[in-house]
């Protein structure tokens, strides 16, 4: 227990020391299993593992989907997040909590959502077939199920750095005569740019290990629905090895993201 | 985590000791870990097994074959291993989890399924290779994906499927929802299904039938009551359930 006093300033707090002990705890929770999975590794087969043909198509893959659907949640996303934010209208709360559900949905739940929404027998997959548009097996079933899950991320992300952005800028901006689409795109989307860009960051780590939804609705087929998860899961039943091998490079993008966005001091408000 | 399996393992062979001296009829509890094809199987098996014997519960863990040895490896506690290849089995054997010599208690072979009615007409196995019908299998890593690869290469038939599941659940899954025409399932599973597939049973299946061993493990803490349940699936009772969800013999 230590409180500071010095002229003028407030007195600081500090924490009780028990606090760490729980702390410390929390700490090791996360940090001994990414150890063990270390200690795991066999280095001498670790470059062969990741760089394998299947390996190489599930990175790649990942890569790509993970990008696409960050995109389509930037474009859906913002607008999204800009209504809730400063939209005025009734059920507005309503709307908001349904379209977060994805947040606290399991996966494989969404996954089975989309199935009966996009699938062959769907609600709208029965028209996209009739007109010769095929979505289950393909990648863009991928795309939608990892935009599907990640998309409330960069919504709740992005609506939280709108609110707690200066509205008056806007004002000022309105009152000097601009439309609301210059207000738009002159004032509001620069002030909250780096919310936004942690949410897409959000979005994208979401995406990139998004297993269950795309299990279900998309299928695995290697270089086209079978992303770097799926690639775990499925070694694992065979090769172990492999599958440790492959979850580390999971985790080492995943620590990339983590870092490169805390060092841009990109953390919004979540 | 480490005293835990060690202290299972002294109760285990202190029950071992004790039971091997008196064969008296079990009691207590049975844990089996059994492949996820087992599971309606095993529990009707399981049931019986709890009437003749009263007061002893049996209790299951059924998931895919690999994953279980994969749960006895790392010291989960269990008394009945039952998998769905022999590979599996012989990698816990290797890893000397199993207390005696595993015995072949049923065979499963492939069939193809299709949506109800069959639709886009496949007759043969030659007819999943046609373009434009949509053919979900398994992976070649799990049991069923090599026993698929096995029956391509008997019929001299390369699939080009649009989806390699990582369990026949997930294939069958595939089919009852109607996102795909046709899809290689065991004959089980077909079975099981009942109205929602149609199955088609095909010549070549039969060079590819997946053998499922049973075993009593090494730590089992109930080793008089988990012989006695083996002794049920490899016996008469144990032979009638199975045949009637489609296991043949062994």
């Amino acid at each position: 227990m230590t409180a500071q006093r010095r002229a003028g300033a407030l007195i600081q707090v500090g924490l009780p020391a028990w606090i760490y002990l729980p702390a410390t705890l929390g700490a090791l929770f996360v940090i001994v299993p990414l150890v063990a999975i270390l200690l795991e590794i066999d280095w001498t087969r670790f470059v062969p593992l990741i760089t394998s043909e299947s390996s190489r198509a599930a990175l790649t893959l990942s890569v790509q989907t993970a990008s696409a659907s960050t995109a389509v949640c930037i474009l859906v996303g913002v607008p999204m997040a800009l209504v809730l934010a400063r939209g005025r209208f009734r059920g507005r709360s309503v709307l908001r909590a349904l379209v977060l559900l994805p947040l606290v949905l399991p996966p494989v739940v969404g996954g089975i959502a989309l199935l009966y929404t996009f699938g062959r027998q769907g609600l709208l997959g029965r028209q996209l077939d009739v007109l010769g548009i095929r979505i289950a097996f393909s990648t863009t079933a991928v795309v939608l199920a990892q935009s599907f899950v990640s998309l409330p991320f960069l919504v709740v992300s992005l609506e939280g750095a709108l609110r707690s952005a200066e509205a008056g800028y806007e004002h000022v901006a309105a009152t000097l005569g601009a439309r609301p689409t210059t207000v738009l795109r002159t004032v509001t989307v620069p002030l909250v740019l780096p919310g936004l860009m942690s949410g897409a960051v959000l979005a994208f780590a979401r995406a990139l290990g998004e297993f269950g939804a795309t299990l279900t609705f998309a299928g695995s087929l290697q270089g086209v629905t079978r992303t770097l998860p799926l690639e775990i899961y499925l070694q694992r039943e065979t090769d172990a090895e492999s599958a440790v091998a492959l979850s580390l490079l999971l985790i080492v993008v995943a620590a990339i993201i983590v870092i490169a966005s805390a060092s841009r001091r990109l953390s919004g408000p979540l | 985590m480490r005293p835990v399996p060690a202290i299972a393992a002294v109760v285990g062979i202190a029950t071992i000791a004790g039971c091997s001296a008196h064969q008296t009829d079990a009691t207590g509890s049975v844990t089996v870990f059994a492949a996820a094809s087992l599971t309606s199987t095993f529990t009707e098996l399981g049931s019986r097994f709890e009437q003749d014997h009263p007061g002893t519960s049996v209790r299951f863990n059924f998931a895919g074959s690999a994953d279980l040895e994969s749960q006895l490896a790392q010291g989960a506690p269990a008394d009945v291993f039952a998998s769905a290849d022999t590979d599996t089995m012989a990698r816990a054997a290797e890893a000397g989890l199993l207390a005696g010599e595993p015995a072949d208690f049923a065979t499963n072979t492939l069939t193809i399924v299709t949506t109800p009615g069959n639709p886009t007409g496949i007759e043969t196995f030659a007819d999943l290779a046609r373009p434009g019908s949509q053919v979900v299998v398994c992976a070649p890593q799990v049991p069923c994906g090599a026993a698929t690869e096995k029956v391509e290469r008997a019929a001299g038939v390369t699939l080009a499927p649009v989806s390699e599941e990582s369990a026949v659940t997930d294939v069958l899954g595939k089919i009852t929802s109607g996102q795909a025409d046709a899809g290689l399932v065991y004959v089980t599973d077909a079975a099981r299904a009942g109205s929602d597939v149609t199955a088609i049973p095909f010549p070549e299946s039969g060079g590819a039938a997946n053998r499922y061993p049973i075993a009593v493990l090494d730590g089992s803490a109930n080793s008089g009551a988990a012989r006695q349940f083996v002794d049920l699936v490899t016996g008469p009772q144990g032979r009638e359930v199975l045949a009637a969800a489609g296991f043949a013999s062994p």
